[in-house]
């Protein structure tokens, strides 16, 4: 008797335990609440009779995300202070509004709200994961405000409030698939992070498999922060793959990577193509166990232009000699000179103004020119196949032809028919 | 065959890991009921302690060794300055210490990222532990083999030390039955604070193992505490033999079933297993017969 007491005494905030511990390392997924849409486009409180004009930042700046999005926000900083310094946005000086939107879709969604409502922002810069972009949507499509979103996603969206400066599928997960046909892989082996862009980036992929006569061998998920990557390299090795598309987010880079070197597999004798892994987290994974690996991306920090010597440059003189620049970093400082473009060329801070001068306006950034689609509101961009080196540093392998026009639907594609 | 033998291993080595994450918990949750969600932590620290030791010692090998043995310091170290300031203050208040030590755990993540930074830091394996050996035909990875021996290693070591070292039979007295051990003259909070440090400091050396596997980040630990717990509770409360058991049966049931059907599915059902188990067992796999009225 005494025992089974004990047991219970015991088993009770054990679980309370589990309970915390599950809440502490799994991530929220669920989109949040859309902010009252009382407001129209007409009750606009943006300020534009002073000398400066307000912006809002939001990044996580605390939780998971905030290692990346930490990173993000130094780029927006560096942009906006470089602008300032140029004489501002027709004439006015750029006065930043920071938010931390602490890795939960739910406070994007709430900040966002402020920053449009209370701070009478003219536009913000921000966010990371789709699910913190889809919960912000609906707040900035109901106040007719504009957010500029700075990472490369899975694609199938637009809404005429967002624009999208980092990649959508057809710039860089086709580009990386269509690079490996082109070095005559024609075994894939498709491994991600259990959630909605590996999942849909997958779903595209298979697709496209199917119609260009390339074989999908394997697919595998393991839910975030999974630590064990032993029988998912056993699946890959036994699966007679000749190419790795990886899709995993996060920490679990680092264990698959540890693993995959540790069977004995390599970038000569299994090459793995990631979309998540920028030069930022190179050092985390350790050069020695990712060298020769390739990535897709739209940017590297080695990237040869006179405008990302600039770039570069004033990164590390800003923030220390040892920080790195990377893709979603120079998508962010890009996107604060894209909307800077399209205010002057419709000399208004309007959100329909905006929306109206969009299409076409151009910056040379550090990646090469991009140029706003008005249709999608994303960017043609230059597809970048790189490869990591013994530096840690990412150098291009293969680019596309210039840059390729958006097409979030994937319209443009027959065996994207269906995929939704 | 051979996917059977390296889903085998696989198995082996997944248990051993989670062996290596428990076996700490299971002196200070399973021998003195203290449900320590710092535990983690401890580990993270002890990953830590590897980076700082290979920024000093250059050689890869011996950083690796001299860490383990710093990492069980560091890791004790820490235990016993928690034990000491919170924990003792709030035995008996088992939801107390639950949340305490939730706060602490938030509090060394938040410091070793201020410490160290955000990005994930990177530990260099040496060389005699980079590729594999074949095992029946099967390649095994050399670090795998290592944590194994590893873990083994800290078993037996553990047991011998709770068997027959005057130690070992003064925490096995207390946990029996404290009352009397204390009657008989025994210091029992004497022996909480050294089984406390030894506990951690188990989890400190399991942190520098890790840094073989896996990635280390302030969150580390947040990534083990879960199953660790589920190995000590599977286990059975106050005996390291259970937790032995469960955690190499848990390894071997997620890498069988992680091999037929996918990673998400076998973490579903391994827990569903579990709770159906706790179910007509919940006092776990081993328990201690004891006569202590606690």
């Amino acid at each position: 008797m005494t025992r089974l007491l004990t047991t219970r005494a015991l088993a009770a905030p054990a679980a309370v335990a589990l309970v915390l511990a599950l809440g502490a390392c799994g991530s929220r997924t669920d989109a949040g609440a859309s902010g009252d849409s009382s407001a129209s486009g007409s009750t606009s409180c943006v300020d534009t009779s002073g000398d400066s004009i307000k912006i809002g930042f939001l990044n996580s700046l605390s939780g998971t995300m905030a290692i990346s999005e930490q990173t993000v926000r130094d780029a927006l900083d560096l942009a906006a202070e470089e602008i300032n310094a140029g004489g501002g946005v027709l004439g006015k000086q750029l006065e930043i509004v920071g938010e931390d939107g602490a890795s939960e879709p739910t406070v994007f969604a709430e900040k966002a709200e402020k920053l449009i409502k209370s701070d009478c922002v003219a536009a913000v810069f921000g966010g990371w994961t789709s699910s913190s972009r889809k919960a912000m949507l609906p707040v900035f499509e109901s106040n007719d405000a504009l957010l500029f979103y700075p990472v490369q996603y899975e694609g199938l969206e637009a809404s005429p409030n967002i624009f999208y400066t980092g990649a959508t599928t057809n710039q860089q997960i086709l580009p990386g698939v269509e690079y490996l046909k082109e070095q005559g892989k024609t075994k894939l082996f498709l491994v991600g992070s259990d959630y909605v862009f590996p999942r849909t980036a997958n779903k595209e992929i298979v697709a496209w498999a199917e119609a260009n006569g390339v074989e999908i061998v394997g697919e595998e998920y393991a839910p975030l922060g999974h630590t064990d990557f032993a029988t998912i390299v056993t699946k890959l090795k036994g699966s007679g793959a000749d190419a790795v598309f990886n899709t995993l987010n996060g920490d679990s880079n680092v264990a698959f990577f540890k693993e995959y070197k540790n069977v004995g597999l390599t970038a000569d004798t299994l090459p793995v193509v990631s979309v998540s892994i920028a030069e930022e987290e190179v050092g985390g994974i350790g050069i020695e166990n990712i060298e020769g690996q390739l990535t897709a991306w739209n940017y590297y920090q080695t990237v040869e232009s006179p405008e990302n010597e600039k770039f570069v440059a004033a990164f590390k003189a800003k923030y220390g000699d040892d920080r790195v620049t990377s893709d979603p970093m120079e998508a962010a400082y890009t996107s604060l000179y894209l909307w800077k473009g399209m205010v002057e060329k419709a000399e208004s801070f309007d959100v329909a103004d905006i929306q109206e001068a969009a299409d076409g306006v151009s910056f040379d950034a550090p990646e090469g020119t991009v140029t706003v689609n008005g249709d999608n509101h994303h960017i043609a961009k230059t597809a970048l196949i790189g490869k990591i080196g013994p530096d840690g540093l990412i150098y291009t392998e293969w680019s596309s032809d210039g840059p390729i026009e958006p097409d979030p639907f994937l319209e443009g594609y027959d065996w994207a028919e269906g995929l939704s | 065959m051979d996917a059977l033998v390296s889903q085998l291993f696989a198995g082996l080595s997944l248990g051993s890991v989670l062996l290596l994450a428990a076996l700490g918990l299971a002196l200070t949750f399973g021998q003195m009921g203290v449900i320590n969600m710092a535990h983690g932590e401890f580990m993270m620290a002890g990953a830590y302690t590897a980076f700082v030791v290979q920024g000093v010692i250059a050689d890869a090998g011996v950083s690796l060794l001299v860490s383990l043995v710093i990492g069980f310091l560091v890791g004790g170290l820490l235990g016993l300055l928690l034990e000491v300031a919170l924990i003792s203050r709030m035995y008996k208040r088992p939801l107390d210490t639950l949340l305490v030590t939730f706060g602490v755990a938030l509090v060394l993540q938040q410091a070793a990222r201020d410490v160290f930074g955000a990005p994930n830091v990177d530990v260099r394996a040496p060389s005699w532990l980079s590729g594999a050996v074949e095992i029946l035909g099967v390649g095994i990875p050399k670090t795998r083999l290592f944590i194994l021996a590893l873990a083994v290693l800290a078993v037996v070591a553990l047991s011998l030390a709770l068997r027959y070292t005057p130690l070992g039979r003064r925490i096995r007295a207390t946990v029996q039955n404290r009352d009397l051990a204390e009657t008989s003259g025994i210091s029992t909070r004497a022996t909480d604070r050294l089984t406390f440090f030894l506990g951690s400091g188990v989890a400190g050396v399991a942190g520098v193992a890790l840094t073989l596997l896996g990635s280390i980040g302030p969150t580390l630990g947040t990534n083990y505490i879960v199953d660790a717990f589920l190995v000590v509770v599977v286990g059975g409360i106050g005996q390291l033999k259970g937790a032995v058991i469960a955690a190499i049966g848990l390894g071997l049931l997620q890498a069988g079933i992680e091999y037929s059907t996918t990673a998400s599915i076998a973490k579903v059902l391994v827990f569903v297993i579990i709770v159906a188990f706790l179910q007509v067992r919940p006092q776990g796999l081993v328990s201690v017969r004891t006569r202590s009225l606690a």
